[in-house]
């Protein structure tokens, strides 16, 4: 394929995986432990939506040239609360005990891989090992100068990415939450004793951190299709994404993904695209071997 | 099964006993030739994660690279339906030993990089390792013959009984090697070696100050732990006599193993064994209910075991941290030795 049509493909996969990566390393960045279980906040968040949007048959009547209808707004909205509330839910009844306890950042990273385990097999106790699609109709494609082709869900994508990634930025940077979560993420300690308080702070993240999480997982979906471990496999690309960026680092991450996303995509035009996959570990490996604290530096 | 067979079946109960009792042995047979290899996986892991703290999530690979590399050692050369490389016909105990070397050097590959640096990384960084070399088995032609597998594996020993005793002397062949692994880590992790590890899992900077080279212990246990790893996918492989790439999935070969560590009791050897058998036994007995759970429950058999593994991990993290099994503060018998010689000079 042409190479320029790689990399629009690679930019649209980029988008998906630095606005999950975004999520990921906020939670990261605050908490302190690498959350196994986002990839599987990742695909509740997608079959959230996918009730909303086929089960219950809202708004399916396509906008424009889009594959999806105004049904789309409610199964985002319904997806962003209910990951931000399960990763609100999980803290609360496993990740605070073990934080009081002084549990140590593996032990709580073991927990969450746990997590991730027991919301994998209830998906799939839900919806079976079957895989779904949004929508059943074509989203014919747009042809751009030079025959390059991109769908107008994939425009979507990417527009959503750059709106959420802006409302990530007021969010950290122009309001009094934003200033006391990038405060905690740099120096919990130091920002218990300003005055803030943490365990505010640690929920708003995880709403946030869900939030994302399940935004991204709704464009996954949309890209391709939806499975009870779309999101575990998604894990390591975003993990890649993280470290490129460097932790805590959402402009990092969402920069990592989009280099993640690129060089995957690019990567078929020379390998057999069933080596795809080893791609964003290569990266990982490439990047802690040569600059362990990511392009930008880490929090922690 | 045929109708006509069944009714039979039915009518003699005298030798439905018989049978249930010849079945209950073939399982128990089987279960326990499992479990032995899961145990040896246990004990690797809990070198790994229970003696030194390194956070290994990628189990299944090490356990994978050695099935294969065993498998391809052994195998004689590929028939014209096949396409894999090697296929030397080589003797099974060769294949075992390759298999260890093979699981030692890939975890030397990914130590290298990400052992000296944040204890997450490694976890991170093996967390995908797995999922590669599945798909580099199932895409790369003529390499492992893709997703149909490897078939026919020589057995060990199979000349030494006729086929339905073979299981009675599979059982022997993995009770030594698990008696072989258990007193063989028991020894070295009761050693100054051992003590090393857990100094390094308490307390890095001490050990350091120490004057220990941490990042080379830690090397070291990942390497040994990763080639046992390889060594017990070698026994599984001539145990099952087929594998393919699928077979090897992440929570059959990873997670479970983990559950085994933290349900027994991270840090001692005893505990990896009796999480093996406790969480083994509940894995693989679980399948067996299936027809006599209410449909609701029976139809979601699997789903509901990996709830379950998930849920043991968690619940032990929260209320039970060291597992069934207490490590032991002190493993060293020359210092108890030591203390009676001074209690005899006082």
């Amino acid at each position: 394929m042409d190479i320029l049509q790689l990399l629009i493909i690679g930019t649209i996969v980029g988008s998906i995986i630095g606005l999950g990566a975004m999520g990921l390393t906020l939670s990261y960045g605050v908490m302190k432990f690498a959350n196994f279980a986002h990839g599987d906040f990742m695909t509740l968040g997608m079959f959230l939506a996918y009730v909303v949007i086929s089960d219950l048959g809202w708004g399916t009547s396509p906008i424009g040239n889009f594959s999806f209808g105004f049904g789309l707004i409610p199964a985002i909205i319904l997806a962003i609360l209910g990951v931000g509330c399960f990763a609100i839910i999980t803290d609360h009844f496993v990740h605070r005990h073990l934080r009081l306890r002084g549990s140590g950042i593996i032990t709580m990273a073991i927990a969450s891989l746990g997590i991730g385990i027991m919301l994998r097999a209830v998906i799939q106790m839900i919806w079976g090992p079957t895989a779904f699609r949004f929508t059943t109709g074509i989203n014919t494609a747009l042809t751009l100068p030079g025959d390059l082709k991109i769908k107008p869900d994939q425009i979507f994508i990417c527009a959503l990415t750059l709106l959420c990634t802006i409302g990530l930025y007021l969010l950290l940077y122009r309001t009094q939450l934003g200033k006391a979560m990038r405060a905690t993420s740099d120096n919990s300690e130091l920002a218990s004793i300003a005055g803030i308080d943490t365990d505010r702070i640690r929920m708003a993240t995880w709403g946030i951190s869900g939030g994302l999480t399940a935004i991204a997982g709704i464009m996954l979906a949309m890209q391709s299709q939806l499975r009870f471990d779309t999101g575990f496999t998604f894990l390591l690309p975003m993990f890649a994404a993280v470290i490129l960026g460097g932790i805590g680092n959402p402009w990092g991450a969402l920069l990592g993904g989009l280099i993640v996303g690129i060089t995957q995509e690019l990567s078929t035009e020379w390998i057999n695209p069933g080596f795809k996959p080893g791609v964003p570990f290569v990266l990982l490996i490439v990047m802690l071997l040569f600059r362990p604290r990511g392009i930008f530096g880490s929090s922690i | 099964m045929d109708h006509q067979y069944e009714k039979n079946f039915m009518a003699i109960p005298d030798s439905v006993i018989l049978v249930t009792l010849i079945g209950a042995t073939n399982w128990g047979v089987g279960f326990l030739t499992t479990v032995a290899i899961f145990a040896i996986v246990a004990l690797a892991l809990n070198l790994q994660w229970g003696y030194t703290g390194i956070f290994n999530f990628g189990v299944v690979a090490f356990f994978m690279i050695g099935a294969y590399t065993s498998a391809l050692l052994t195998l004689p050369p590929p028939s014209k339906f096949e396409s894999h490389i090697l296929g030397l016909e080589l003797p099974v105990l060769i294949g075992w030993f390759s298999a260890a070397l093979a699981g030692g050097l890939l975890a030397l590959v990914i130590g290298l990089p990400t052992l000296r640096l944040r204890r997450d990384f490694l976890a991170i960084a093996t967390i995908g390792v797995a999922t590669i070399i599945r798909s580099i088995a199932n895409t790369t032609e003529g390499f492992v013959n893709r997703g149909s597998g490897l078939n026919g594996i020589p057995r060990f020993l199979d000349n030494f009984t006729n086929a339905s005793d073979y299981k009675w002397v599979l059982l022997v062949i993995m009770i030594v090697m698990l008696s072989a692994v258990y007193f063989g880590l028991q020894r070295v992790t009761a050693a100054p070696w051992g003590r090393v590890l857990r100094a390094i899992r308490d307390n890095e900077e001490t050990a350091m100050a120490a004057g220990k080279h941490t990042v080379s212990f830690r090397m070291q246990a990942f390497v040994l732990g990763g080639a046992i790893m390889g060594l017990a996918g070698a026994l599984w492989a001539h145990r099952t006599g087929s594998i393919s790439p699928t077979a090897f999935n992440d929570l059959f070969g990873t997670f479970v193993i983990w559950t085994m560590v933290m349900v027994g009791g991270s840090g001692n050897n005893k505990g990896a064994v009796i999480g093996a058998l406790a969480v083994g036994f509940f894995w693989f007995g679980t399948p067996l209910i299936q027809e006599d759970l209410p449909d609701i429950l029976g139809t979601r058999v699997f789903q509901l075991r990996e709830l379950t593994v998930g849920l043991l991990i968690v619940l032990f993290l929260l209320f039970q941290p060291h597992g069934l099994i207490r490590e032991k503060p002190q493993v060293s018998r020359f210092i108890t030795k030591r203390k009676n010689m001074y209690q005899q000079l006082d």
